[in-house]
C-alpha cells in the first residue's frame, strides 16, 4: 500500500493496495454526515483526475463516517439557489461528473453501509458494482421527489436501466427507501453481506471482473420490452398511479420524472425550457420551495430536545386504550422497557395484540426482533412499574377527577425524578397539576392517532411546568423519533384548536345541503390527506362533540345533524356509520360523488388514510374549499397571536405534521402569505 | 446445609446426616416470586414456548423490584426439556428479560426438581459469596416436547445423504420402510426411567402395590386436590403469585386451567389405567397433568437485602437432596426430608405447612404412609417413624394433580407457594419437597421473616 500523491484533498481519501485495488473514502470535513456539497463534488473531479493519471486495477468507494454512506446533495446549498440558471448548473455538474465516473475503464464498486440517499445513490449507480451491508441502518432511496425536485444526476437514467422501469419509477415517485436485503432482491445491489466480510466482498467483487449482475433470460426480455416498445405504456401507468395520489398542479416533480425517463433518456438537461417537465418549471414552481421549507421545519422540530441528554429506559403508560396502547408499543419499538397499566389484564390484551401486529410489520418478518420487542412490552395490571419508570404517561379517558386522583397516586409511588405526563387533549393541565404536591412536575405529552403513523407530538407547558421537566419531556419525544412541538397550555393546544373550527365549518356546509362527498372532495383536491367530514367520522362524532364543547365552551351549539347522529349511536368509523357508512375500515362514498386527489407522495407524512377514488366527480362549488379552509387559517393565526406556539413557522410545522395539511403549500400561514392574505 | 445423604435400599443412614453441613451458614433470603398460570397441554404445542413463559413471568417479577434487571449477579433456570434451539435456556431468558450482556445465565437439570435445583445452585453461590442477588426458577413447556425420528430413520437418512450417485440413491430408496416414519414421542422418552425402563406412572404403581394403596384412595386424593385448588382460587390464594399471560392474538391466560370444578369420584372412576393398562390403578385423573409453566424467585444475600432495601418474604433455612431406587422414585420426598427433620430436631407436625409435590396421588399417599411406617423408617433411616404430616398442613391449596406439573417449574412453584401459605397463616416454618424421576428427592426448609 502506498500513499502516492497524497493530495491536499479535504474530503476524500485515496488508499492504494499492493493488489492494485484503490480505496476511496469520503469523509466530509467538519460534518458527521457525508453530503455532496459543491466542494465535495469538485474535489471528486480532481480525485478522478488523479485516478486517470494512474488508473487502479479497481476502485472501491466507501464512507469513512459511522453514520452512513452519503446522505445526498447538500440541502443547505440547494436551498440557497437563487436562479434557474444556478439550479441548472448544479444539475449539470452532477450529471457530467457521474457520467464520467460511469465511463472510467477500471471496475468501480460502491460499498454501501448505512444511508445512501439521493445524490449518494446516484453516485453508487454510476459505479459498476454495489455491495450493501446487511444492517438495519442501510437504506437506499432517491427521495428528491419529496423536496419537489427530480433525481437529475443520473438516477432517472441508471436506476430504470438497472432494476427495470417499473420498480425504478415506483422508488423515484414515492421517494421510499429500500433496505439491504430488498436492494439485493431488486438487483440494485450485486450482493448483500454482513459487515464482517464487507471489505473482503468489495475486494473480491471489484477485482473479480465479472459482469455486475447476471439477469435471467426472462428478466432480460422484460427489461428490454419495458425500456423499449412498452416504454409508453409503463410511463402512462406510472402517471396514472401518481395522479391517483396527487395533482400535477400541486406536485409537478413526479410527473416530470416519468416524462424525463420516457422521452429524454433520463437527462433532465435535455428537456426544453417550455416543457412542464423542465428544470425551469420545476425550480420555479412554489412546490419545490415549499417542500424544502417543510424539510427545514422538520429539522427545526427535530432540533428540540437536543439540549437534553435524558435517556429514559423504562416507560410506564397508564391506560391501554388505542392511544395508550399505541404509545406503549411505539416506545417498545424504540428499545425502551414499557409497563402498560389498565384496570385489568383483559383491557391490556387488545393493546398487546395490536402491538404484535405493528411489530411484525415494522420488523418485516424478523421473528427474533418481534419477540424481543414484545418482551419489552409488559402488561402491568397492578401498576407495579410506576416505581421504576423514568417517564409515566397517562392516557386514560378524559375525566378530571379520575385523572387528579391518578396523578396524586402516581406522584406518591413514582421516582422523584420521573417525568409525569398527561396525554389529555381537552382538560386543562393546570386543573390536573394541582392534584400533585409539586404541580411543576406535570407536563403534557400529546400524541395523535394513529400514534405509529403521525410524527407530531405536542409537548405542553402548563403554567407551573418546570423548565427541566419540559426539556426532559421534549428529549423523550425525540428518543422515540417523533417531532416535538412545544405548545402552551390552551384549549386544544395547536392541532386540535386548528382542526376543530375546520371540521365544524365543514359540517356547517353539510348542514346547508352540500353532500359530505363534495365537501371532502373539495379539500382533498386542495391537498388535504383526508376530507374534513371523513375526518370527523374517523375521530368519532362523540369525540367531536366533546372536543367542540371544550374548545368553544358550553355556549356554542354543535350542528344539529351531528347531535342527531350521535343520538342515534352513529359515531362514525368505530360504530360503522356516521356521516358515511363504513365497510372494512373505509368510508363508502356515493357513486360519482367523490373526487379524491390528495395526500402527498409516500412517506413525507401521511400514507395513513388513503381515500378510495371513484370516477366522474361532480362539480365542486366555487369557493367551497376556501370557505372551509378560512376557518382553519383563522384558527392558526389565532394560535400564533395567543402565543400557543412560539412563531408562525412552528404553527405551520405543527399543522403540517399534525394534520397532514397540504405540504406543497408550505403550511397554512405560508399559504396565506403566498395568497397575499395577512399571515 | 445442602448435605447429600447417600442412601440405598436396606442400608442404614449415617449419623452424619444429623449434622449441619456447614457452621453458621449465611442467611438466604427469598425476596419475591412469580409464576405463570399453569397451562394444560392439549395434544398440540401450547401458545407459549418455554422461554416465552419464563420471560413473561420474569418480566412481571423484575418490573416490581427496586433494582434493575442488570443488577442481578446471575440467572439460573431449571428446565428438564429445553427445546433444541435454546438448550441453555437460562441465558436466553436472561437476555430476553433485559438483564444485558453482562449478567450470566445458565440452565440446570435435575428432572422434576430442576426448578428446586436452580434455587439450590443459587444458594450455593450466595453462600460462598460469588453472588448477592440471583434470579432462580424453573420452566418447562411439555406441550412443545418434540416428536423425534426413530433410530432406524436417522440411520436411513444418514445413508441417503451419503449416497452420491443415482444408483446409490436408488439402492437406498429400496431399503426405506414406512415404519421408519413412526415418530418417537419425546415426552414418553422423558418420562421413562432409563435405568429400570419403567414409565414414571409405573413407578407409582410400584408404590401403590407396596403400600396397598387402592384406586379409591388415589381418586379421593385427586378429588380433594381439585377441591383445594378451586377453594384456593376462589379465596385469592393464587392471585399474588400468578402473572397473567397474553398471547399475540390478545388472548388472556389468567389462571391455572387444568383444574376441574366438576372433579368427582364418579367422574374419575370412568378413566382407565394408563401406565399398566387394564390391570393398574394409576390413571391420568389421579396423576399430575402434563402442563406448561414457569416459576421464578429472587434470592438475595443479607448484603443485597440491605443494599437495595429489599423486603424479603422469607428465608431458606436448609436444603437436602437424597437418592433411592429409581423404581421407588416417588418416595424421594421422605428420603430428602428425614435428614432435615433430624438436623433440626423437628417432627413433621412441628412444621406449619408442607408442600409435597403431587406427581401422582399414589406417590403422595405412599410418602405419608412411609412417614408413619416404623418398618420403613427403621430400615432406611434407623429411627422410629416420625408420623405423617396432618392433611390440614399438607398441600392446603391443592397440588400438581389439579394444577399440573410443568416438570422444571414445580420445584420452584412449591417453594413460592409454601411462603404464601405461611404468610397468610401469620408466618412460621414449612417444608417444600419433591420426588425426582430417576430415584431422587429434594427438600427445602423455609421460614418467614
Amino acid at each position: 500500500m502506498s500513499a502516492n500523491m497524497q493530495q491536499d484533498w479535504k474530503h476524500w481519501r485515496l488508499r492504494r493496495e499492493d493488489t492494485g485495488l484503490a480505496w476511496l473514502e469520503l469523509d466530509k470535513a467538519d460534518s458527521s454526515t457525508n453530503v455532496l456539497s459543491s466542494e465535495v463534488m469538485s474535489e471528486f473531479a480532481r480525485v478522478l483526475d488523479a485516478l486517470d493519471a494512474a488508473p487502479p486495477k479497481a476502485l472501491v468507494i466507501a464512507s469513512a463516517k459511522p453514520a452512513g454512506f452519503i446522505a445526498g446533495a447538500d440541502i443547505e446549498e440547494f436551498s440557497r439557489l437563487d436562479s434557474v440558471l444556478a439550479a441548472r448548473m448544479l444539475v449539470e455538474r452532477g450529471w457530467l461528473l457521474f457520467n464520467r465516473l460511469a465511463a472510467v475503464p477500471y471496475p468501480t464498486l460502491a460499498l454501501i453501509r448505512g444511508h445512501c440517499m439521493g445524490g449518494g445513490l446516484e453516485l453508487a449507480l454510476a459505479c459498476r458494482h454495489r455491495i450493501v451491508v446487511d444492517e438495519p441502518g442501510t437504506k437506499l432511496a432517491l427521495p428528491e421527489v419529496m423536496l419537489g425536485i427530480v433525481p437529475g444526476w443520473g438516477g432517472m437514467l441508471r436506476l430504470p436501466a438497472l432494476i427495470g422501469p417499473a420498480a425504478a419509477l415506483d422508488l423515484m415517485l414515492t421517494g421510499k427507501s429500500v433496505d439491504a436485503k430488498k436492494a439485493k432482491r431488486l438487483g440494485l445491489a450485486d450482493d448483500c453481506v454482513p459487515a464482517r466480510v464487507m471489505e473482503s466482498a468489495a475486494r473480491i467483487v471489484a477485482l473479480g471482473g465479472k459482469p455486475a449482475r447476471k439477469l435471467s433470460a426472462k428478466e432480460r426480455a422484460t427489461r428490454r420490452a419495458m425500456n423499449g416498445p412498452l416504454r409508453k405504456r409503463v410511463a402512462d401507468k406510472a402517471r396514472a398511479q401518481a395522479a391517483r395520489k396527487v395533482s400535477r398542479t400541486n406536485y409537478p416533480a413526479p410527473f416530470a420524472i416519468v416524462d424525463i425517463w420516457e422521452k429524454y433518456a433520463g437527462n433532465a438537461l435535455d428537456v426544453p425550457g417550455s416543457d412542464p417537465s423542465s428544470l425551469d418549471a420545476i425550480f420555479t414552481s412554489p412546490t419545490a420551495r415549499n417542500l424544502v421549507r417543510v424539510f427545514h421545519l422538520q429539522e427545526r422540530l427535530k432540533a428540540f430536545g437536543k439540549d437534553s441528554d435524558f435517556a429514559p429506559r423504562h416507560m410506564h403508560v397508564v391506560g391501554a386504550g388505542v392511544m395508550g396502547g399505541d404509545i406503549a408499543a411505539v416506545c417498545a419499538l424504540r428499545g425502551m422497557t414499557v409497563t402498560l397499566q389498565d384496570q385489568s389484564v383483559e383491557r391490556i390484551a387488545p393493546a398487546i395484540a395490536r402491538a404484535a401486529k405493528l411489530f411484525e410489520r415494522r420488523h418485516k418478518g424478523d421473528a427474533r426482533q418481534v419477540r424481543f420487542t414484545l418482551d419489552r412490552l409488559i402488561p402491568d395490571p397492578k401498576g407495579q412499574g410506576v416505581a421504576r419508570a423514568d417517564v409515566i404517561i397517562e392516557a386514560i379517558f378524559e375525566n378530571l377527577e379520575v385523572k387528579r386522583s391518578l396523578f396524586a397516586d402516581l406522584e406518591a409511588h413514582a421516582r422523584p425524578d420521573a417525568v409525569l405526563a398527561t396525554n389529555t387533549s381537552s382538560l386543562r393541565l393546570e386543573d390536573i397539576a394541582t392534584a400533585l404536591k409539586d404541580p411543576s412536575r406535570l407536563v403534557g405529552i400529546h400524541f395523535f392517532n394513529p400514534v405509529p403513523m403521525l410524527p407530531l407530538v405536542e409537548v405542553v407547558q402548563g403554567e407551573a411546568t418546570d423548565a427541566e421537566v419540559l426539556r426532559r419531556a421534549t428529549g423523550f419525544v425525540r428518543r422515540i423519533d417523533k417531532l416535538p412541538l412545544p405548545v402552551q397550555s390552551a384549549p386544544g393546544f395547536l392541532v386540535n384548536a386548528v382542526l376543530g373550527p375546520y371540521m365544524l365549518e365543514a359540517l356547517r356546509c353539510v348542514e346547508e345541503g352540500v353532500a359530505p362527498e363534495t365537501v371532502d372532495a373539495a379539500l382533498v383536491a386542495f391537498g388535504m390527506p383526508m376530507g374534513p367530514v371523513e375526518l370527523v367520522d374517523t375521530v368519532g362524532l362523540d369525540i367531536a362533540v366533546a372536543a367542540g364543547k371544550a374548545l368553544a365552551g358550553e355556549g356554542a351549539e354543535p350542528p344539529a345533524q351531528l347531535l342527531k347522529l350521535v343520538g342515534e349511536g352513529k359515531l362514525g368509523r368505530k360504530s360503522g356509520e356516521g356521516y358515511y357508512r363504513w365497510v372494512d375500515g373505509r368510508a363508502v362514498k356515493g357513486a360519482g360523488k367523490a373526487a379524491a386527489k390528495g395526500g402527498l407522495l409516500g412517506g413525507l407524512l401521511c400514507r395513513l388514510w388513503g381515500t378510495p377514488a371513484s370516477e366522474a366527480p361532480p362539480p365542486i362549488p366555487a369557493g367551497l374549499a376556501e370557505r372551509v379552509l378560512a376557518s382553519l387559517l383563522a384558527a392558526t393565526r389565532r394560535c400564533v397571536e395567543l402565543g400557543v406556539v412560539a412563531d408562525a413557522d412552528l404553527a405551520d410545522a405543527g399543522v403540517i405534521f399534525g394534520t397532514g395539511f397540504a405540504p406543497h403549500t408550505g403550511g397554512p400561514l405560508n399559504y396565506c402569505e403566498s395568497k397575499g392574505q395577512p399571515g | 446445609m445442602n448435605a447429600t445423604a447417600r442412601q440405598s435400599e436396606g442400608k442404614r443412614s449415617r449419623p452424619a446426616a444429623k449434622m449441619a453441613a456447614s457452621p453458621a451458614p449465611k442467611p438466604i433470603y427469598i425476596v419475591d416470586g412469580v409464576r405463570t398460570p399453569f397451562l394444560k397441554a392439549k395434544n398440540a404445542p401450547g401458545p407459549f414456548t418455554a422461554s416465552d413463559l419464563a420471560t413473561a413471568a420474569g418480566s412481571a417479577l423484575l418490573m416490581r423490584q427496586p433494582f434493575a434487571p442488570d443488577q442481578l449477579d446471575e440467572v439460573i433456570l431449571g428446565c428438564a426439556s429445553p427445546s433444541p434451539d435454546e438448550v441453555n435456556i437460562g441465558r436466553v431468558v436472561a437476555l430476553r428479560l433485559g438483564c444485558g450482556n453482562q449478567v450470566p445465565g445458565w440452565t440446570v437439570m435435575r428432572n422434576c426438581a430442576s426448578g428446586m435445583q436452580a434455587i439450590d445452585s443459587a444458594i450455593a453461590n450466595l453462600q460462598c459469596g460469588r453472588s448477592q442477588l440471583v434470579l432462580a426458577g424453573g420452566v418447562d413447556a411439555l406441550s412443545h416436547a418434540p416428536l423425534l425420528f426413530s433410530e432406524k430413520m436417522v440411520r436411513w437418512l444418514a445413508g441417503w445423504y451419503a449416497a452420491r450417485s443415482t444408483g446409490d440413491k436408488l439402492a437406498m430408496l429400496k431399503t426405506f420402510r414406512l415404519g421408519h416414519l413412526a415418530p418417537v414421542i419425546g415426552i414418553m422418552k422423558g418420562l421413562t426411567d432409563p435405568i429400570v425402563g419403567q414409565l414414571m406412572g409405573q413407578t407409582a404403581e410400584n408404590l401403590a402395590w407396596k403400600f396397598g394403596i387402592t384406586r379409591e384412595d388415589m381418586d379421593a386424593f385427586a378429588v380433594e386436590s381439585h377441591r383445594r385448588v378451586c377453594a384456593g382460587q376462589d379465596a385469592g390464594h393464587y392471585a399474588d403469585e400468578i402473572a397473567p399471560l397474553i398471547d399475540r392474538d390478545g388472548q388472556v391466560y389468567a389462571a391455572d386451567d387444568g383444574v376441574r370444578r366438576d372433579s368427582s369420584m364418579a367422574n374419575l372412576a370412568k378413566l382407565k389405567p394408563f401406565f399398566d393398562k387394564k390391570y393398574g390403578r394409576v390413571t391420568p385423573g389421579n396423576s399430575s397433568q402434563i402442563t406448561d409453566g414457569a416459576a421464578w424467585l429472587v434470592l438475595a444475600s443479607e448484603e443485597a437485602v440491605v443494599r437495595h432495601g429489599l423486603k424479603p418474604l422469607g428465608r431458606i433455612v436448609d436444603s437436602q437432596w437424597a437418592g433411592l431406587a429409581p423404581d421407588q422414585m416417588g418416595l424421594g420426598p421422605v428420603h430428602a426430608t428425614m435428614p432435615i427433620l433430624q438436623r433440626h430436631g423437628l417432627a413433621p407436625n412441628d412444621l406449619d405447612a408442607w408442600e409435597l409435590n403431587e406427581a401422582f396421588a399414589a406417590q403422595v399417599i405412599a410418602c405419608l404412609r412411609a412417614f408413619a411406617d416404623d418398618d420403613y423408617c427403621r430400615t432406611h433411616f434407623g429411627v422410629d417413624a416420625p408420623g405423617a404430616p396432618e392433611a390440614s398442613r399438607l398441600n392446603v391449596d391443592g397440588g400438581a394433580v389439579a394444577l399440573g406439573h410443568p416438570v422444571g417449574a414445580s420445584g420452584a412453584r412449591i417453594v413460592l407457594h409454601l411462603l404464601e401459605v405461611l404468610r397468610r397463616n401469620g408466618g412460621g416454618r414449612g417444608l417444600a419437597t419433591i420426588c425426582i424421576g430417576g430415584g431422587q428427592g429434594g427438600a427445602m426448609l423455609v421460614e418467614t421473616v
